[in-house]
């Protein structure tokens, strides 16, 4: 090789093979995406119908049917959730950027490190929680799992925007006397907002997405909900339960589903990235 | 800062608002603290039951004809290992081709967009991921990838036995497509945050890029793609839905690849509602997720401990 190719020609093939090497990783990385979007668009249209939106599912291995008590429960325990984690999340958050210190720095880091704890693991812990005292599997202890989940996301997200807010700002709120609490609530919070806004709105869509917190809580279930203490379906429980199933009909409605999950998870990521994204041009 | 906060501590009145902040943010360390008691007091049964001998354990017996169950942790640990390993294989690579593709070559137009679709594919639920990969991955490894590495690899203890494509590879290759968006983005930032002067310092002499990227870039940024790779492979032993539905879960410790098998999480999502009124079969699961709590635990600190110590600013947006 030596011989071959000069010191020059040998880093300038260097250059082009790590140029041509990293561009592939990027592409091969996207084939899933494109795979997951074309296989779930085609199989899940072919799902849809009047019925689908309004009946609810039918037993394993029954016919027709549709997923209307599965997008109920979806939509009831990620609200659940929220009622939960946005609360807490943007208060905790907004005491990290307030009042930074020992205290601050540790609870940062405990709700960094529980973002990555296994959803599943959130699962068995509201099962001990909430399901054995109760006694019974219900779409209050699905909510109150993906609750859990939103806290630690949300106080980080709302922690890092309220950082951006240039601290002429809040000094000045503070010299006019105003009180900490309403220099939070009218000032840093809305200057701070679509920052905010865009952190609950990836983890709403990151709850949606959720199965494992709601195995052993909502648990799933054929019929529409009467109350909060009744088991759940989720749209996500859903796809798990007909999608490992034998069923033809069971198939067809899981990726109808998984479409349905897919528009509203990955809507709303698009539409909060690009409006975030928009203001940041805006602000430039 | 400082000044404003010591201004406000001089105030009389009790201070009610950061009573509320300070409960709001108390209940994040309250949470964790509540999940470590509660998984730790459902494991006790098992925990004196068969106690050291639930991690060396290769049994998995849960309901004999008569007799004990006969619970050990081994099937699973090591299928998590496996399956981990398979994936970090695959994901370190790429992840880091993308990460170097998007802070390093992408020109400036098409690098907010590049960002977005990788966005995209960490947006995808696990569960669709499952679905997809029964019905796209799992054929396409079955007939495709699994027989050509049988007629290869033959004499590799690793590639043998049936082939159905529900296995420890095939679950190894989707954890590596669904941590692949998480390691690059933790290694984008780290890359990103790299001082400019060090690629201006070492075009000045006359580098190419990959020479700048070798020699300048990538050891200085060395330390945080370590702690991306811990906190990915974090992810990748936690993720449970999709490794469920294409592993085949079988407990079972083999070496070939392509034998269905199981993980610890995938374990517990599958038995857990099939407990019944076994309690120490039940306690057996919460010994599992205290295993893979403590596993997960550990990681995240790890990595985000060395991730807070580095000498230059990451900002940690987005990698929540």
């Amino acid at each position: 090789m030596k011989e071959l190719l000069s010191f020059e020609a040998r880093r300038r093939f260097g250059n082009h093979l790590y140029l041509v090497l990293a561009t592939a990783c990027f592409l091969v990385a996207l084939v899933p995406l494109i795979s997951i979007l074309y296989q779930t668009i085609l199989l899940g249209a072919a799902a849809i119908n009047i019925g689908f939106f309004s009946q609810v599912t039918p037993p394993i291995g029954g016919s027709g049917g549709g997923i209307l008590n599965a997008l109920e429960g979806s939509l009831i325990m990620v609200g659940l959730a929220c009622s939960v984690g946005i609360p807490i999340g943007v208060l905790g958050g907004a005491y990290l950027s307030e009042y930074p210190g020992r205290i601050s720095y540790y609870v940062r880091l405990i709700s960094e490190v529980l973002t990555g704890v296994p959803s599943i693991v959130t699962g068995i812990f509201v099962y001990e929680l909430i399901v054995v005292t109760q006694h019974r599997f219900s779409a209050f202890s699905g909510g109150v799992a993906l609750g859990f989940m939103m806290i630690p996301i949300v106080a980080i997200s709302t922690n890092e925007s309220l950082k951006l807010v240039s601290s002429s700002i809040r000094e000045g709120g503070l010299a006019l006397g105003i009180s900490r609490a309403k220099t939070l609530l009218y000032i840093l919070l809305s200057s701070a907002r679509s920052g905010v806004i865009t952190g609950i709105a990836l983890a709403v869509a990151r709850v949606m997405g959720e199965t494992a917190p709601l195995l052993f809580t909502a648990l799933g279930s054929q019929f529409m909900m009467t109350s909060l203490n009744d088991p759940a379906a989720s749209l996500t429980l859903l796809i798990f339960d007909f999608g490992t199933s034998a069923y033809d009909n069971a198939h067809v409605l899981a990726w109808g589903a998984a479409l349905v999950l897919l528009l509203i998870v990955l809507g709303l990521n698009i539409v909060v990235r690009a409006a975030s994204r928009l203001k940041v041009k805006g602000n430039e | 800062m400082s000044s404003v906060i010591r201004a406000s501590k001089g105030a009389r009145r009790p201070d009610f608002f950061r009573a509320i902040l300070v409960i709001a943010a108390i209940a994040i360390p309250i949470i964790a603290a509540l999940m470590i008691y509660e998984i730790a007091n459902g494991s006790t049964g098992s925990i004196q039951f068969f106690g050291f001998k639930f991690l060396i354990g290769t049994d998995w017996n849960p309901n004999p004809p008569e007799g004990q169950p006969s619970l050990g942790a081994l099937p699973s640990v090591y299928g998590s290992i496996v399956t981990t390993t398979i994936a970090l294989l695959f994901a370190v690579p790429v992840s880091l081709g993308v990460a170097v593709f998007q802070s390093e070559i992408s020109p400036g137009r098409l690098r907010p967009p590049s960002i977005f679709l990788v966005e995209m594919l960490a947006a995808v639920p696990s569960v669709v991921y499952g679905l997809w990969g029964l019905a796209v991955l799992v054929p396409f490894m079955r007939d495709f990838v699994d027989p050509q590495l049988k007629s290869t690899f033959a004499y590799l203890p690793f590639f043998k036995g049936p082939t159905n494509g529900l296995g420890m590879l095939t679950a190894g290759v989707i954890l590596a497509i669904m941590i692949i968006p998480y390691g690059s983005s933790v290694m984008r930032e780290v890359i990103t945050a790299v001082p400019r002067s060090q690629r201006e310092a070492c075009i000045a002499l006359g580098a190419t890029d990959w020479e700048t990227v070798k020699t300048a870039v990538l050891p200085f940024a060395r330390t945080g793609i370590v702690a991306a790779i811990i906190l990915a492979l974090g992810r990748a032993i936690g993720e449970t839905m999709a490794v469920t539905m294409v592993i085949g879960n079988v407990a079972r410790i083999s070496p070939s690849l392509f034998l269905p098998a199981e993980t610890i999480p995938s374990v517990i999502a599958n038995e857990f509602t099939e407990v019944a009124d076994n309690g120490i079969y039940l306690s057996a699961l919460f010994e599992l997720g205290l295993i893979l709590f403590a596993i997960t635990l550990f990681m995240n600190l790890v990595g985000r401990v060395i991730i807070s110590k580095l000498t230059f600013r990451v900002s940690g947006e987005g990698i929540a």
